[in-house]
């Protein structure tokens, strides 16, 4: 049986999923990260956001992480999934969630995982504003 | 006879490579285009195909950084391409 659940869709990202899948009865405790859209960035009024990903590479780079994990922290479980495509404020890009037998080695999975995917996972997101749009990251 | 040695020689020292180029990101703007097939000579490094592909896309000039991929895996500069490869051009990545 799979620890690890790995997942870029355009579809909605849902919580239930990620949720039932790190469940177990030996686990004490589940932490999740859900990412969501903000509506500002540098006091700038944000109207969308739209991720473009390089899919085949992000899902193995995910998997990376989600192995990672599972070899550092004492977890049993890891999910880690991510939307494509155009977003709007409140909207979902990112969940995670890991369960373990101690909440302390969930915590830190979860952090991990999510530092570790905006280092390396080939995404890409891009910022609406009402005059405009940029790509994050890419200007020095 | 040895010019004709030599002259098949040169042309082999000299022998070109097909890859394929995948953009991202902000260089998917800054070029206009998704891929493109690309000639490197055999033997190229990372180095040398960076140096030609801004010989050839100067606009490349205008972002941070970027990374390399070589069929799904980042690449380190010293490493040697091989014929059909997928190169892809990975600008910094901001997902989450």
């Amino acid at each position: 049986m799979s620890k690890t659940s790995i997942k870029i869709t355009s579809k909605k990202l849902n919580l239930n999923e990620c949720y039932n899948f790190v469940t177990a009865a030996s686990c004490g405790g589940i932490a999740a990260f859900v990412g969501t859209v903000r509506n500002d960035t540098q006091n700038k009024k944000v109207t969308q956001l739209d991720f473009s990903t390089y899919k085949p590479m992000a899902i193995k780079e995910m998997q990376k992480i989600a192995e990672l994990a599972l070899e550092n922290f004492k977890i049993h479980k890891i999910a880690i999934h991510h939307a494509e495509g155009m977003l709007q404020i409140g909207d979902i890009p990112v969940i995670i969630t890991a369960s373990a037998k101690h909440r302390k080695a969930a915590f830190e999975a979860c952090e991990f995982a999510i530092d570790t995917l905006k280092e390396t996972v080939p995404i890409w997101k891009k910022e609406y504003f009402e005059d405009g749009d940029v790509w994050v990251n890419a200007h020095p | 006879m040895a010019f004709w040695i030599e002259f098949v020689q040169l042309i082999f020292i000299f022998d070109t490579m097909k890859i394929k180029l995948l953009f991202f990101g902000i260089t998917r703007d800054l070029l206009n285009t998704n891929e493109m097939s690309f000639e490197v000579l055999e033997n190229s490094s990372i180095k040398n195909l960076k140096k030609e592909l801004h010989t050839k896309h100067p606009s490349l000039e205008n972002i941070n950084s970027y990374a390399i991929a070589v069929n799904e895996n980042y690449a380190t500069d010293d490493l040697i391409l091989q014929e059909n490869d997928v190169v892809a051009i990975i600008p910094p990545v901001s997902g989450g």
